[in-house]
């Protein structure tokens, strides 16, 4: 379970200050599928990097099950986003020189698993995503959609808690928008994931339990 | 995953990896035969030095030169002859006449056994022996019978060779006055007074004894004498023969060849330190001392030391003496110091370069790659890791491939193996050319050859009566001239010190690529490129 009190995240860009979060809490409780819609630079991927764990706010407090991210160092945030956090990403993030089973593989790094079980698992991760046949492929060599399922297999090979997707259709077409939509629910409904997606497609953030709005850094539950 | 990970980099990012590894390739291989060439100068320069000062030599102290004496009449270079110096011919018509005379090479100063005892309690010195550099000339030929109370006419008498040997066995011919003419020969070479129970230092330390004995402890005192093999073959001389030196008849016990093949030794003849003292009249007198120091790091303290002790000698070292080799070995010597080393210098530099500003690029080029590792859980140590392994094994592929390179560099000059020659200032007297100054009442008309010798002689035999006088400049320092193949040695120490700079170029790449890439924080990393 998330929850943040009194979030607040400036950035300096130049001579400017930027206030992207301001004063956010927030509660999102486990196994909860949740959409944050919101204008383009009204706070949304800012919001999933606090809950991500990759960035820290200026001021206030973010806890994952009772654990206070904010006061962690650098080494054990990292390892928190390597055990109970899987990030997908709008342009999918593989590592061009890896096969699709060597990027899945790539999660379970952190956490010293043994090679064969990597392997073991990642190929397990890639079947469950629709790509048990595409392990040695480059990403290069598969389509964009394609690309995103093996993102998908590399954030939920850990078996982590959260899953966390930034615009996760937004370089997709409709049909497979669609298609990667229903793997994440079924994802999330499976294995009791808490799912929160950042999105600007309506369509997508229908399908979601939760749905937030974020503009000018607040945030408030559309009903 | 570290290595699968940096397989795939260093392949598929081949084009960054080939010309990092290219650079860093030409700078080992260039190092390596800089390296080789180098060392083959400074062997080659050893043994040219070794030819002449011996092996062992850390230092010599020679007296500072003297400068010649230019004063008229009988000086050291000159060969008088009276009305009866000869013996007169059959016919009444001509006089043969000889003369040997051993002494110190014109313009050298001499040093004293008490300089030597000096240098060998100094603290640091292990041994030290002294020598005493001479030259023997002999002037003999035939001179017509002179007629009294003609008028004095000027003329000069040269030598046939500047250093030649032997007198004319033609028969003196044409004289203006009827009497005939003159055949003289003029020869000349060097001896060296060694100090026979002194063997571990000096130049007898660099030979191979190719014939007969070396000189022993029991040779102080005697007349024998050891000689330069390839002066041995050029006079017909062998063990057993006798040779003259100073009008006394040395033995000749052993010939000695310089240890490489190729060079003379430090002089033609060999004789007892004492011997050549009593010869020459310059009792307790030295022209050089050969010393050893106890260790390689004494050498520069010991120099200090005798240069306070010794305030009127040259002390050299070894180093300084590598300087006084003079010739294409010098010219060779110069271009790897200075354009060999500064070469590699720059092509170390910019292949440090390239493979810093190729890592660098990289890192900026992968850094959705890095955050999305870092956003993933992994370290900023495992992600420096990565960059400096892949860095380091472009360096490696640079250094073995450099390594090949540059031993094939190193055989080919070994098979080339360029002849160097090498100039070593000795102190071999050169026997120079003779003037001459007719005396008072002498006519002699017969052309004197030009001589070819540095010396000038202008004595006048001013007092002589009936008799022609000589007055011949002696060269002084001669060089040794050696040529010497050049052998680029290689050492393990030179291949391990040229791949480790292309490791150390890798890692420094690596260091600074993965240090930028440490310091990028995943939500920059990713902001920047969403």
């Amino acid at each position: 379970m998330y929850e943040l009190t009194d979030v607040t995240r400036v950035y300096k860009q130049k001579k400017r200050t930027v206030t992207a979060l301001k004063d956010v809490t927030l509660t999102i409780p486990d196994g909860q599928m949740v959409a944050i819609q919101g204008p383009t630079g009204g706070g949304k991927s800012t919001l999933l990097q606090m809950l991500g764990a990759l960035d820290r706010p200026s001021s206030g407090a973010i806890a994952l099950d009772g654990k206070q991210l904010t006061k962690l160092g650098d080494a054990k945030l990292g390892a928190v986003r390597g055990s109970d956090i899987g990030i997908v990403f709008q342009g999918f993030n593989l590592i061009p020189t890896l096969t699709a089973q060597e990027n899945v593989e790539t999660a379970l790094v952190p956490q010293r698993v043994p090679a064969a079980e990597r392997a073991r698992r990642a190929r397990a991760a890639l079947e469950s995503v629709g790509l048990g046949e595409r392990t040695d492929h480059l990403p290069g060599e598969l389509s964009g959609g394609q690309q995103q399922r093996v993102a998908i297999a590399r954030a939920l090979v850990k078996e982590p808690r959260v899953l966390l997707a930034d615009e996760p259709t937004g370089n997709l077409d409709e049909e497979t928008r669609d298609e990667i939509m229903e793997l994440l629910e079924g994802l999330w409904r499976d294995r009791g994931l808490t799912l929160i997606i950042v999105t600007h497609d309506s369509a997508v953030a229908r399908r979601a339990q939760r749905r937030l709005h974020i503009k000018q850094g607040h945030v408030r539950d559309v009903a | 995953m570290f290595g699968r990970y940096l397989r795939r980099e260093l392949g598929n990012r081949r084009r960054q990896t080939v010309i990092i590894a290219i650079g860093m390739a030409l700078a080992v291989a260039l190092v390596i035969v800089v390296n080789a060439v180098s060392a083959g100068v400074k062997d080659a320069q050893s043994q040219a030095l070794a030819s002449v000062y011996g092996v062992g030599t850390d230092i010599t102290v020679t007296a500072t030169p003297q400068r010649p004496s230019t004063a008229g009449g009988a000086g050291p270079q000159q060969f008088d002859f009276g009305a009866d110096s000869g013996a007169t011919s059959s016919d009444g018509e001509s006089q043969s006449v000889s003369q040997s005379r051993l002494e110190v090479s014109r313009g050298s100063g001499t040093l004293t056994a008490a300089n030597l005892a000096t240098v060998q309690k100094t603290s640091g010195v292990s041994s030290a022996t002294g020598v005493l550099s001479l030259s023997n000339s002999t002037f003999s030929g035939t001179l017509p019978m002179f007629q009294q109370g003609q008028s004095g006419q000027q003329g000069g008498f040269g030598p046939q060779s500047g250093s030649g040997s032997g007198t004319s066995d033609s028969a003196p011919t044409g004289g203006a006055d009827g009497a005939g003419g003159s055949s003289f020969g003029i020869d000349s070479f060097t001896v060296l007074g060694v100090d026979p129970t002194a063997d571990a230092v000096g130049p007898l330390s660099a030979v191979t004894l190719s014939d007969g004995v070396g000189l022993a402890k029991t040779d102080v005192g005697k007349d024998v004498a050891v000689l330069d093999s390839s002066y041995a073959t050029t006079e017909d001389l062998k063990v057993g023969d006798t040779i003259t030196l100073a009008s006394t008849s040395f033995e000749i016990v052993g010939i000695v060849a310089s240890t490489d093949s190729s060079s003379e030794t430090a002089s033609n003849v060999y004789i007892p330190l004492d011997v050549a003292q009593t010869l020459s009249g310059e009792t307790d007198a030295l022209t050089s001392i050969y010393v050893s120091a106890d260790s390689a790091s004494d050498i520069d303290t010991v120099q200090a030391s005798l240069e306070k002790k010794l305030s009127d000698a040259t002390v050299s070292t070894q180093a300084d003496l590598a300087s006084t080799v003079s010739g294409s070995l010098a010219n060779a010597g110069s271009l790897v110091a200075n354009l060999g080393t500064w070469l590699s210098i720059l092509v170390l530099a910019a292949a440090f370069l390239i493979a810093i500003l190729f890592t660098i690029s990289g890192v900026t080029r992968r850094t959705r790659e890095f955050g999305t590792l870092k956003a993933i859980g992994w370290s900023n140590r495992r992600i420096v890791g990565q960059v400096a392994g892949e860095s380091l094994v472009q360096g490696l592929i640079g250094g073995a491939v450099g390594a090949v390179v540059g031993l094939a560099g190193v055989l080919v000059v070994n098979l080339v193996a360029p002849t160097l020659s090498a100039s070593v200032g000795s102190t071999r007297g050169g026997f120079g050319g003779m003037g001459g100054g007719a005396a008072a009442g002498a006519a002699p008309t017969a052309a004197a050859s030009a001589a070819s010798g540095s010396g000038s002689g202008t004595d006048e035999a001013a007092g002589m009566t009936g008799g022609p006088g000589f007055g011949g400049g002696m060269g002084g320092s001669s060089a040794s001239t050696t040529d010497i193949a050049l052998h680029a040695p290689i050492t393990v120490w030179i291949i391990a010190s040229a791949v480790g700079l292309a490791v150390l170029g890798g890692l420094l790449a690596g260091a600074i690529g993965g240090w930028r890439a440490s310091r990028l924080r995943p939500a920059e990393a990713l902001r920047s490129v969403a």
